[in-house]
């Protein structure tokens, strides 16, 4: 099977530009790492690009049954497209929020796509490019809760987020004080206390809750309330300094130009009735350092 | 059927049968009430739970999660086993520096939660870089399971000798045999015997544990009925499920690890133990 | 390279609030210890009880909930009995969630207590209880005053290795919302990734100064209960 995909990928880089990217992808790793060996091995050679995706936040990246959705996957895909990897070259890779920078450090994915806020901090140990999407805090409610506009209408309310997450605590620190916390261990289950009314909110970036209620089951019961109150920059992580970065951001900037980006959002958590933040979006990448 | 008690007479029976009568009615009615609010939330709609019957959750996320928990568990109880069996051994070693080196190895292990061990060896591994990449989360799974079960199997094997009768020792040495082969050829095969419930609990354990690898990107049972149930509004219904999976292997597991112990009861003859005949398994029991 | 390890420790220290966490684990631990000792217990004497129906319950509760995941369990608690059946053990918000994830690791480990207590069971001489029969003692006092006082002492190695687990297992309590150490842990690596590793031997070494000395305990004190034979 591995050996099938080298003789592929082989045959790819003769024709493709893949060429080119494998010889980029071999200059990162040495620029990052000390051992850069096996990672030169396993990202450019099989011909294959890795890339981290969230398996399971619905709409953005999601494992349906056999195959993979959402608008992180296919801003991913295009993005890949334009580096010189068919759809088929693509390995998809689970990337946790709290292992994002670990698997870019490890070499165990070339790029991630994945809810992926571009912080100085994280800029520390990790590359990014883009932004592809701002995305903004906002409020997942019951659909037919006219009570809470914003972050300020949470006083004695209570309010579910992940375990870890900064965005619910921002809430209590800066909006209201008496806000009742509840951490879980992901969205999918804050979605459920929601609907069963235990929680009167759930919050963490609009796009990520556009996609909650997007699925079929939520539909009708949950809505975005649109009112976001604060900026993340998503990125494509990458590893500290790779080459990619201007490539991917002309991919960026080519999807934003051609309506594909558009089309892609609205395909993937439009049906909740979410539009993203006009103000912000769709964004400009930033320079590569 | 047991030495604890006679067994019910007439008017026993009958005041048991009321009883039960009641509690029936009692567990019946919190029975109701349960179901009752779920429907009245929703959670009993049968949207969410027929996506069960389909092939799509079992082929795409189930048994790809579940041989994934199997992997994981079937490796670590083979390593712990090996594990444990080494440094029990060593705890009981005639030899201060063995027994010392071994009990610091067991205690630390086992005080560390397998949790940590297994971020612990992910992240190491990682960094090393000696791994095929998609291999390290299996690897740490592995290795945080086997550091800690095999912990508690030493501490089993060692509490089993020490559980033992003081004359199998001195009987062992009396016929002249020294003190690592009363050890091996004595007393830790008769302490495994009597340790087999308290082993099967922990091997029911360790494919349990597997479930902690979700935090490490491991894809094993709990994390794709997860994923399942995120994309389709039935997350509660999905961990329903996982946990009855859970529940149905581990109950074979355990049945077969019962019945592994019968024979291996049956096979050292006789009276293997005069005082240790079970008063549970008198009780007839399960 | 060590001196830099010590400041990260006491940068660390004082960024975070480290013990404060551990100390919810302690609490953790201890009710659920005791609420589990007193289920378990009470699951041992079902199961060895002249009752069949209190046996089949005893013994079912056990392979049920002893087969099931923690984590599902704990989440079961939050989302189920809270969540769906707006059960609530606390006015406070907080400490409700700290009551169920309690009652989840208690729940949990009292069929592993059950399971340490009956293994103590087997340690018992089938001729202490034909002696208790013959002098005339009926089961409760039977199993109350011969049966299970030397079932614990016999049990006090499965007993200490299930304190162990309960106190390692306080760490899922973090599925239930309650902020213990593994959150911190998780928050505070996200707050500072190029420390992972002091943060990892910080929570690694709190857990082993909790757990030794109980492992020590726990294994010093069955041999000193141990009845002679």
């Amino acid at each position: 099977m591995r050996r099938g995909r080298l003789v592929l990928a082989l045959a790819a880089a003769a024709t493709l530009t893949l060429a080119g990217c494998s010889s980029g992808d071999g200059g990162d790793d040495a620029d990052a790492g000390s051992t850069s060996e096996a990672t030169e091995e396993t990202g450019g050679a099989e011909g294959t690009i890795k890339i981290g995706i969230k398996f399971d936040q619905p709409g953005l990246g999601y494992q349906d049954g056999s195959e993979y959705t959402g608008f992180d996957v296919d801003v991913a895909k295009f993005v890949a497209g334009e580096l010189g990897y068919g759809e088929d070259q693509i390995e998809w890779v689970q990337a946790p929020s709290a292992q994002r920078e670990t698997l870019l450090q490890n070499g165990q994915v070339d790029m991630i796509f994945a809810t992926y806020s571009i912080t100085d901090k994280r800029k520390e140990v990790v590359s990014f490019g883009g932004p592809y999407f701002v995305a903004g805090q906002d409020l997942l409610v019951a659909a037919d809760d006219d009570s809470i506009s914003g972050p300020e209408d949470l006083e004695g309310k209570n309010l579910c987020s992940v375990t870890g997450s900064t965005s619910a605590q921002r809430i209590k620190d800066e909006y209201a004080a008496g806000t009742n916390l509840l951490e879980q261990p992901g969205y999918a289950e804050c979605v459920t206390a929601l609907t069963a009314g235990t929680v009167d909110a759930v919050t963490t970036d609009d796009i990520i809750l556009a996609g909650l209620a997007a699925v079929p089951a939520n539909e009708g019961k949950v809505k975005v309330v649109g009112n976001p109150f604060s900026e993340e920059n998503y990125g494509v992580g990458i590893a500290k300094d790779s080459e990619n970065c201007e490539a991917i951001n002309e991919a960026i900037t080519k999807m934003i130009d051609d309506g594909t980006w558009q089309e892609l959002l609205d395909k993937n958590v439009g049906a909740s009735g979410y539009k993203a933040n006009e103000e912000l979006n769709p964004p400009t990448p930033d320079a590569c350092a | 059927m047991s030495t604890l008690f006679d067994v019910p007479g007439p008017v026993a029976r009958r005041r048991m049968v009321w009883a039960n009568i009641g509690a029936t009615i009692v567990v019946i009615g919190i029975g109701v009430w349960v179901l009752a609010r779920l429907g009245a939330k929703g959670q009993l709609d049968p949207d969410l739970w027929t996506p069960f019957l389909t092939a799509n959750p079992w082929t795409n996320y189930l048994i790809p999660g579940l041989i994934d928990t199997l992997t994981a568990a079937g490796i670590s109880i083979v390593t712990a086993a090996v594990f444990g069996f080494v440094f029990g051994l060593g705890r009981l070693s005639a030899s201060k520096a063995v027994r010392w080196i071994s009990g610091t190895i067991v205690e630390f292990f086992r005080a560390v939660p397998v949790l940590l061990m297994m971020i612990f060896f992910y992240l190491g591994l990682g960094q090393m870089r000696i791994l095929e990449p998609s291999d390290v989360p299996l690897v740490a799974v592995v290795l945080g399971l086997t550091f800690y079960n095999g912990s508690v199997f030493a501490e089993l094997v060692r509490s089993g000798v020490h559980g033992l009768p003081r004359g199998q020792r001195e009987a062992a040495l009396a016929v002249g045999l020294r003190d690592g082969q009363s050890l091996r050829l004595v007393e830790v095969p008769q302490a495994l015997i009597a340790m087999l419930p308290a082993i099967a609990s922990q091997l029911v354990v360790i494919l349990k544990d597997t479930a902690l690898g979700v935090i490490i990107t491991y894809p094993e049972l709990l994390d794709a009925a997860r994923r399942f149930g995120s994309g389709n509004g039935n997350i509660l219904q999905a961990l329903v499920v996982a946990a009855l999976i859970f529940i149905v292997i581990n109950y074979g597991l355990t049945r077969l690890a019962d019945a592994l112990a019968g024979r291996v009861g049956k096979r050292t003859a006789g009276k293997p133990r005069a005082e240790a005949p079970s008063l549970v398994v008198a009780t007839g029991n399960d | 390279m060590d001196d830099g390890f010590l400041q990260q420790f006491t940068s660390l220290f004082s960024e975070f609030d480290v013990l404060a966490a551990f100390w919810v684990n302690i609490q953790l631990t201890f009710y659920s210890a005791i609420l589990a000792l007193i289920i378990g217990t009470l699951l041992a004497t079902m199961r060895i009880s002249p009752v069949p129906s209190l046996r089949w319950a005893g013994s079912t509760y056990v392979t049920l909930l002893r087969n099931t995941p923690l984590t599902i369990i704990m989440v079961f608690s939050v989302l189920g009995l809270w969540g769906q059946l707006g059960i609530t053990l606390s006015p406070d918000f907080t400490t409700n969630f700290f009551r169920l994830a309690v009652l989840a690791l208690s729940v949990y480990h009292a069929a592993f207590v059950c399971e340490a207590l009956r293994s103590g069971v087997n340690t018992v001489p089938v001729g202490q209880a034909e002696a208790a029969r013959a002098i005339g003692l009926s089961f409760w006092p039977a199993a109350r005053l011969i049966i299970l006082p030397q079932a614990f002492r016999g049990s006090v190695a499965p007993l200490g290795n299930v304190l162990i687990a309960l106190t390692k297992n306080s760490t899922v309590a973090s599925a239930a919302g309650v902020a213990e150490a593994s959150g911190l842990m998780k928050t505070m690596i996200e707050f500072r990734p190029d420390v992972i590793l002091a943060i990892f031997l910080t929570f690694a070494l709190g857990f082993v100064i909790i757990v030794v000395p109980v492992g020590l305990a726990t294994t010093s004190l069955s041999r000193r209960l141990a009845v002679a034979r």
